[in-house]
């Protein structure tokens, strides 16, 4: 397993998704309401992988499952909620009203959110910075920045 | 008659159903605004959902040869989807249902999808095994009376139809990739790629799903991986990595609803979704042998005919209770949120009770 490296830019490597998955998790614990978590990476990577597990840690215990289509997920964590969005199908969002994803976002929560690349300023609140590349096979490379500690 | 209302995602739905079942009118207005951004931008949805909305209705009562006069009920979804979005059709409908004193009943969408199979002609009635597959939702429920159902497996990462679109995305084909993964498929050879069904124990790539339950995000990524190791030669096999990538999601698909007739003690088979519309899904699932119901098109995907159906089902408020209703964005295929459940937590005032937040 990678050593738990999360405050660094360290990269870890995971070799299977059940790793990404544990990667994720160690995030989530440090976790709290307000945090912003941008999970970048291909098609495949393991974004909804990573959000998995740190959801798991956050003490949501239903399906989390790709919010692709349906945009966002809302989840009921231990102490907190936690959303859960993917900007995969949405594209010029610097042009619409800021209010666009409030309905997600809030300084109560935890958000996820996979494919920021596509978000503009609208999550410029970032608090962690996530990033996951494919290394062949199921091997991964994570990096981690801005993980705040708790 | 029910006037049914549906603006959960993109399309702006509204059709007249009567008590019986029959669908006088069923109009979608897709929000063709969307393809300039290339997706569903919320509050993009939300805008065109307003300005498209009296216009649906007025169609769908136009077409149904009625007026809001001879409305016995208006059924409304509720959710999941948009929350931005379903304010629009819920406010509307509540607007409408309180101006004519008329009951409203709440509708879950999902259970919306299960009951467009209630609708005539050919209402196929419970009990049967309900397979719904969309780009949003994939799930596999045993529907045992027209109230409700239950939910035996559902995605543990990606949904059927996103796992279609995202496959069709890396082979470099125009979005919605539906139709058009299908087209290259019929000129590909389905047996060329071993693509992996994401079932049961034992692999090692990507999630497995025991149980009915499904996952499509270690196939994507071995579609990926394929077409990268293929490099030049990715493009003149398209339409074999096409036609192996479909098997393999209908395989999986039709191998949990084998599963699900066995475990269930079920006889008989529904499908819904988007993802019903594959030629090659239909022609699987009928082989199994099963009386089959695949509803038209047009109420396979997102529709509010599907809506007033389920409504004949659900209990309905009366005036003013409906009120306070508010939407609920979550997204999962649970039990707990079938049309009943969100009916009677609407009545007993705990508003949005059905998504965890809000």
């Amino acid at each position: 397993m990678p050593a738990a490296s999360e405050r660094s830019a360290q990269p870890i490597e995971t070799a299977d998704p059940a790793e990404t998955e544990a990667v994720g998790s160690r995030v989530g614990a440090g976790l709290g309401p307000g945090d912003v978590v941008l999970v970048a990476g291909d098609l495949g990577a393991g974004k909804t992988t990573f959000v998995r597990g740190a959801c798991r840690a956050l003490g949501v215990t239903g399906p989390v499952t790709s919010p692709t289509f349906v945009l966002g997920q809302l989840y009921q964590g231990t102490d907190l909620a936690v959303a859960h969005l993917d900007l995969f199908r949405l594209a010029g969002m610097d042009d619409e009203a800021p209010g666009l994803l409030d309905d997600y976002l809030g300084p109560d929560r935890v958000v996820f959110v996979e494919w920021p690349g596509r978000s503009g300023q609208a999550l410029a609140d970032a608090t962690v910075q996530v990033s996951i590349e494919h290394l062949g096979a199921d091997r991964r490379q994570i990096r981690i920045a801005g993980h705040p500690a708790r | 008659m029910i006037l049914g209302l549906e603006t959960s995602c993109d399309d702006t739905c509204a059709a007249v159903v009567t008590d019986r079942g029959e669908v006088r009118s069923n109009v979608i207005s897709s929000q063709g605004v969307h393809d300039r951004f290339g997706g569903v931008v919320p509050e993009v949805a939300s805008r065109q959902h307003l300005e498209l909305v009296n216009a649906v209705l007025a169609d769908a009562l136009a077409r149904a040869d009625t007026t809001l006069a001879e409305l016995d009920s208006v059924a409304v979804t509720q959710g999941p989807g948009l929350v931005g979005a379903l304010l629009v059709g819920l406010a509307s409908a509540k607007a409408i249902a309180a101006a004519r004193r008329l009951p409203l009943a709440p509708v879950d969408h999902l259970q919306g999808h299960v009951a467009a199979n209630f609708l005539e002609p050919d209402p196929f009635p419970p009990p049967f095994l309900c397979l719904i597959a969309s780009g949003g939702h994939t799930f596999l429920a045993a529907v045992r009376d027209t109230a409700g159902y239950e939910v035996l497996g559902s995605t543990l990462d990606d949904a059927a139809g996103e796992a279609v679109d995202k496959g069709a995305r890396l082979l470099g084909l125009p979005f919605p990739g539906g139709p058009h993964l299908e087209r290259l498929a019929l000129e590909g050879d389905a047996e060329a790629f071993p693509f992996p069904t994401g079932l049961g124990r034992g692999g090692r790539r990507g999630p497995m799903a025991n149980g009915l339950d499904f996952s499509f995000a270690g196939l994507k990524t071995a579609l990926l991986y394929r077409v990268r190791e293929l490099g030049a030669e990715a493009e003149r096999r398209r339409a074999d990595l096409a036609a192996s990538y479909q098997r393999a999601i209908v395989e999986a698909l039709a191998t949990r609803v084998e599963q699900g007739l066995e475990s269930s003690g079920l006889g008989r088979l529904a499908v819904g979704g988007g993802v019903a519309a594959n030629a090659r899904l239909r022609e699987r699932l009928s082989a199994i042998g099963v009386p089959m119901k695949v509803p038209p098109p047009a109420l396979c995907t997102d529709n509010a005919a599907m809506i007033a159906s389920a409504a004949r089902f659900s209990p309905r408020l009366a005036y003013p209770d409906y009120l306070g209703l508010d939407a609920y964005a979550s997204g999962q295929a649970r039990p707990d949120v079938g049309a009943p459940v969100a009916a009677s937590a609407a009545a007993s005032g705990a508003t949005g009770a059905q998504g965890p937040v809000r």
